[in-house]
């Protein structure tokens, strides 16, 4: 696993929330890696815990949750630095940007003082030159007109525009690692494919890692390296793109590609997943997917499944994995 | 922005028109008769009647007040019916009193209130909080005058650390400052917990949105991440209560004035009220309602300074 390469390695991250109803468990025994230059998407319905897993990464929970396990960012664990250690290296060596354009931009700052901001914090810039990264940084991520972008508020941008400013700023340090969390997921179509389009247009002029969550499989299609599935807290499925879309394992994979919209065919009947999500504290004994399982047998029904690797790179928490003959020798993890 | 001000000023104008016409009329139909006072218990019928003519109390309600606004316009207040004295005159006199005591006031309230507020906001459900709630609490209950009187007994009277009555000073010189603490503190308090409060929750709502979870995200240092991020948003309800309660402070100096024999306005007031001073306790009024209205103005332009979505145009 000690890969020169990886810029980030998720080992069994845990994340538990103290609730009144006692300890929930939203993220168990996750494990996945970034390498530079790709971009790893994480994908799953809402709920899963996909935000809580990058928070994690970015020292972000609520006070609430407790992590476990290890994230190891550039050969560092990321869950045993202290406050301070994991502040200085937010916003600059790993950035987020977010689902909500319109809410995180702050309200009562000008689009240049909060481009600014960490140019000053981390690269300790003077205030001129602050100024003058921030007008080429705007400009770097398709803003027209970046000098007067810098006097307005975020209330005179568009969404779009809002996001673009948020993906400056999370930039402005060089990353190594980039987390966006549903990135477009609040824009329109357009803007969407515009904005997925500057990260990956970024990704290759900075060789930093990106890791892109989503729910929404046709964004996966277009821009994953590798794909993580998500559900109930848990990885069920990891592959490359290209494995996954051609070759899915995990029946809840192969029913998020069935309710894919399909560009091509306007016809295509959609086929949403049957049932709903379990909550963190209502899991269901065995496989956490088993009620909605058209595969599911009855050892599912009482058993967790293990993690197998059925494939070069390629692992399911599923065990029909168990049957795959390229078996390979299955770990367990959680 | 100017044109923000200069119409608010304009605005001003038919307000007090309104506040001075209706303390006027309630006090001339309020029972008791100004020339009586002014004659004195010897005054024979006739005497009576000749101040009146004097006065001008034979003529209609509305000649009298219009005679009244006029003299109000060229910044004549009238004579006091009790001393003869300008009303103006009166007033100025004792103003630097009673603006000094509200403005000291109001500091007090703002730096323990917001400060207060912060501490119980990131601390929420710690004793701390539970402290500063017990004590906001407190604050609102305990009236004036008793905690005037008690502050009084214990820091001036039992540890003589501060005067204990009077203000002879300028407020910069340290007597000064001594002399305004105390009223400035029992003055303050009842602000100061309604402005603990406000900043209170005002902190809590700003500091779950999107954009302060950014300003982590951006590697802010977490006491930038409060003060500056937070508070600049969190700062516009509060400013409104701290705008609020500057005009309550105003009313409020009437007691604390008359607790710590403080020779203001608010002092001034109670006596012209006793002695049935018409004129007197119209200046009085009318000044402390234009320094509402002022304070309201001001309330304004500071919204607009500090939330930029606000553009009065
Ligand atoms: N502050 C919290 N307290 C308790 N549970 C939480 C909290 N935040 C998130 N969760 C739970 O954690 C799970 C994962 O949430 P999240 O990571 O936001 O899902 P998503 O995949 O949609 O991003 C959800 O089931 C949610 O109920
Ligand atoms: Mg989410």
């Amino acid at each position: 696993m000690q890969d020169q390469n990886s810029v980030l390695e998720v080992e069994g991250l845990g994340v538990r929330f103290r609730t009144e109803e006692g300890d929930v468990p939203a993220v168990q025994g996750a494990s996945f890696s970034v390498q530079r230059g790709e971009v790893l998407c994480i994908v799953g319905e809402s709920g899963c815990g996909k935000s809580i897993t990058s928070l994690s990464v970015m020292g972000l929970l609520p006070d609430s949750a407790k992590a476990e396990g290890s994230i190891r960012f550039d050969g560092n664990d990321l869950l045993a630095m202290s406050q301070e250690e994991i502040r200085q290296i937010r916003g600059n060596e790993v950035s987020m940007i977010f689902q909500e354009p319109m809410t995180s931009l702050n309200p009562v700052f000008t689009v240049g003082f909060q481009v600014m901001e960490p140019l000053v914090i981390h690269r300790k810039l003077s205030k001129r030159e602050a100024y003058e990264e921030a007008v080429r940084l705007l400009e770097q991520v398709g803003i027209p007109d970046p000098r007067k972008r810098m006097e307005q508020y975020p209330h005179e941008l568009s969404g779009g525009m809002r996001q673009r400013v948020m993906i400056a700023i999370a930039l402005s340090c060089q990353p190594k690692l980039l987390i966006a969390d549903e990135p477009t997921t609040a824009l329109d179509v357009t803007i969407q494919a515009q904005i997925l389009d500057l990260i990956l247009k970024l990704k290759e002029e900075t060789g930093m890692g990106v890791v892109l969550i989503t729910h929404d499989m046709g964004v996966v299609a277009e821009t994953a390296d590798r794909v993580v599935v998500m559900y109930a807290g848990k990885v069920v499925e990891e592959a490359d793109a290209e494995t996954l879309f051609q070759d899915p394992k995990h029946p809840y994979t192969k029913g998020l590609l069935r309710s894919m919209p399909s560009v091509d065919d306007e016809t295509y009947a959609l086929e949403p997943i049957p049932g709903k999500l379990p909550k963190p504290g209502e899991m269901p004994q065995g496989c956490p997917f088993h009620p909605r399982c058209d595969d599911a047998m009855d050892r599912c029904r009482v058993e967790s499944p293990r993690v197998f690797t059925v494939g070069p790179g390629h692992t399911s928490r599923c065990w029909l994995g168990e049957e795959e003959k390229q078996n390979h020798a299955g770990k367990s993890v959680g | 922005m100017a044109n923000l001000i200069v119409r608010r000023l304009l605005q001003l104008i038919p307000l007090l028109l309104g506040i001075s016409f209706i303390v006027f009329i309630s006090l001339h139909l309020a029972p008791g008769d100004p020339a009586s006072m002014i004659g004195g218990p010897t005054a024979t019928k006739e005497d009576l009647a000749s101040i009146r003519e004097d006065l001008g109390l034979n003529d209609s309600l509305f000649t009298q007040y219009l005679r009244y606004i006029g003299g109000v316009l060229q910044g004549d207040l009238g004579y006091s019916y009790q001393t003869q004295q300008s009303v103006t005159e009166a007033i100025m006199i004792r103003f630097p009193n009673t603006f000094n005591l509200s403005v000291a006031s109001i500091i007090v309230a703002t730096v323990i209130g917001v400060g207060a507020g912060i501490i119980s906001a990131i601390k929420q459900n710690t004793s701390l909080d539970v402290l500063s709630t017990v004590g906001a609490l407190a604050g609102i209950s305990i009236p004036n005058f008793w905690l005037g009187s008690m502050l009084i007994l214990l820091f001036a009277v039992y540890w003589q650390w501060f005067p204990v009555a009077g203000i002879t000073s300028p407020p910069w010189t340290m007597q000064g400052i001594k002399e305004l603490a105390l009223p400035a503190i029992t003055l303050g308090t009842g602000s100061a917990a309604l402005i603990a409060r406000m900043t209170r929750s005002a902190v809590l709502e700003v500091i779950r949105q999107d954009y302060i979870r950014t300003a982590r995200a951006k590697g802010v240092r977490e006491k930038n991440v409060i003060l500056l991020h937070c508070m600049r948003n969190a700062m516009i309800p509060v400013i409104t209560v701290i705008g609020l309660n500057f005009g309550f402070l105003l009313g409020g100096t009437i007691i604390t004035e008359q607790v710590f024999a403080i020779n203001g306005v608010g002092r001034l007031l109670i006596q012209a009220i006793a002695a049935r001073d018409y004129t007197m306790v119209q200046g009085a009024v009318l000044l402390i309602a234009t320094l509402f209205v002022l304070v309201n103005l001001l309330v304004d332009i500071l919204y607009a300074l500090v939330d930029p979505r606000i553009r009065y145009e």
